[in-house]
């Protein structure tokens, strides 16, 4: 939706960037944009219920599962959720004709999918062991993945944007697994796979660790 | 600790920040029996079955199941125990068979024992024809009895039952005592605990009777009752609470052969003997319009125990 509407619907009114048309230049990001959104619901709403409502936590937890146990699952069925949506727009966009490196680089991709989905998923986490209620994921939602999804250089290059901004999106997960897709999938250069690849995986071990001791810290009195 | 113990607790405490749960409690429950917290809301029956089945640390105190410490073993002490919770926590989003075996595989129960015990289970409990339903289709006895297959799905050494007949009606009641009792006939240890003095009586050997934290009284239900209280109770019902009650008891006083003792509350007073029938000859001729001659429960026992105000 977010492809064709944006690509197509936007993209007519303007002119190629950097060198691709409006829905080339999207699509790599726009892989990300399920993947993040997949798990930040599952492990928000989806957890928040569990937890509270359905009172799911507390069964499980009289068995011998501990809550290290129970948040990972969490976290890796939301990353498995991220999985599932982003390999139905890997698809599409592979239809589309939008995929310009070899086939191959799928299997990146969809490694980069699940990465993503097990740091928001981890992310949520913790923003469900904070809330008090429903009303706090609006918060989330505004205030952390709102920003990511327009400065991580999805739907426009940071180049003409003050130090500032540019600073502030590099500090966000999401802007560095846009620029390794982009790598991935349309063959544009990116010196800094490495780097960025190490700061996708240190944000899910501190996200996921923290997640666990502060849903142990919010159930277990 | 002897060996047919199998749950050991020394000066249990738990502090929820400023308030003190469970006050330095110690008991001892055995194979086989079957053993209730009673107490009014707030005694502190709930967190202390919370700490037997690993959900809460200890704040101080020590706490040995099945010959494991609560502190390091607890995944070890969670596999041997099956636990009624107090709400419902079924999964809503799976039939009630399938909320047997994705439990079971919590247990890591290999796939086809889980669902061969599943139908045996629910046979047990009397949900067989329901086994395909949705948990949100089934009635509240329903739920509670799934909740009490779940539990046995690890065939558990200890079942903890946190008032397992809350809001259900009676049918269901008996229902859930018949199944209940079927399972300690079978040697299974259980701990209970119940604002229902009926149930205590139905189901336990023992019972431990708390109230702010402590344990007031422990024992075998009929024996406290007729150790604390005597074996029957008269309830002098007066016309309205105005009557002139002090003459009333001033009036009991002349009775004192009888070896008695009672108490007013409201607008009734109660009358605690072990020799009922003769007392009640002699204060028929006292002035009022309701008398009641009943057996001792563990509810009168409870109540002058506990004391009759409301907890809140």
């Amino acid at each position: 939706m977010y492809l064709f509407g944006m690509g197509i619907g936007i993209g007519g009114y303007l002119q190629a960037i950097e060198g691709v048309s409006y829905i080339e230049f999207i699509a790599p990001g726009i892989i990300m944009v399920p993947a993040m959104y997949s798990a930040s619901f599952e492990c928000t709403f989806g957890s928040f219920t569990r937890m509270t409502e359905q009172k799911t936590y507390d069964g499980i937890l009289a068995t011998p599962l501990s809550v290290g146990d129970l948040v990972m699952g969490e976290i890796l069925w939301g990353a498995t959720k991220s999985l599932i949506s982003g390999s139905i727009m890997l698809f599409i966009i592979y239809l589309a004709g939008l995929m310009k490196s070899s086939i191959l680089m799928v299997i990146p991709l969809l490694i980069l999918v699940f990465l993503i989905g097990f740091l928001f998923a981890s992310l949520a986490m913790i923003a469900t062991a904070l809330s008090p209620s429903y009303d706090f994921f609006n918060y989330f939602f505004t205030l952390i993945l709102t920003p990511m999804f327009f400065f991580s250089g999805i739907f426009f290059p940071l180049s003409n944007f003050p130090a500032w901004v540019k600073i502030v999106s590099n500090l966000m997960p999401l802007t560095h697994a846009v620029n390794i897709s982009r790598y991935f999938l349309s063959n544009v250069n990116y010196s800094h796979i490495l780097s960025s690849t190490l700061v996708l995986i240190a944000c899910t071990i501190i996200f996921s660790f923290l997640g666990v001791s502060l849903i142990k810290k919010r159930i277990i009195k | 600790m002897s060996s047919s113990e199998i749950i050991t607790a020394k000066n249990l405490t738990k502090i929820y920040g400023n308030i003190t749960a469970v006050d330095g409690i110690s008991f001892s429950i055995f194979r086989g029996e079957c053993y209730g917290f009673l107490g009014p809301n707030g005694a502190g029956k709930t967190t202390t079955i919370k700490m037997v089945h690993c959900f809460s640390p200890l704040t101080s105190g020590e706490l040995v199941v099945g010959g494991m410490n609560v502190n390091k073993d607890q995944r070890k002490i969670k596999e041997i125990i099956g636990v009624v919770p107090q709400e419902e926590n079924l999964d809503p989003d799976l039939s009630v068979f399938k909320n047997l075996t994705v439990y079971a595989r919590y247990f890591n129960a290999p796939r086809k024992e889980a669902e061969k015990r599943a139908v045996e289970l629910l046979d047990f409990i009397h949900l067989k024809d329901r086994m395909n339903s949705r948990i949100k289709d089934i009635s509240g006895g329903m739920k509670k009895r799934l909740l009490i297959a779940r539990s046995l799905m690890n065939n558990p050494k200890v079942l903890i039952l946190d008032e397992p007949t809350t809001g259900l009606d009676p049918q269901a009641r008996h229902l859930i005592w018949q199944r209940l009792r079927l399972l300690k006939k079978a040697g299974m240890t259980m701990i209970l605990t119940t604002h229902y003095m009926e149930e205590a009586s139905q189901l336990c050997d023992r019972v431990a009777i708390m109230d702010r934290g402590k344990i007031l009284l422990e024992g075998e239900p009929k024996k406290l009752v007729a150790d604390e209280i005597g074996t029957e109770v008269i309830e002098m019902r007066l016309d309205d609470e105005n009557q002139d009650a002090e003459l009333l008891m001033a009036n009991l006083e002349q009775f004192k052969k009888f070896k008695f003792t009672y108490e007013r509350v409201g607008d009734t007073i109660y009358i605690f003997s072990n020799n009922g029938r003769e007392l009640l000859h002699s204060i028929v001729d006292i002035k009022h319009t309701h008398l009641l001659h009943r057996p001792a429960t563990l509810e009168d026992l409870f109540l002058k125990l506990t004391g009759r105000g409301l907890r809140e």
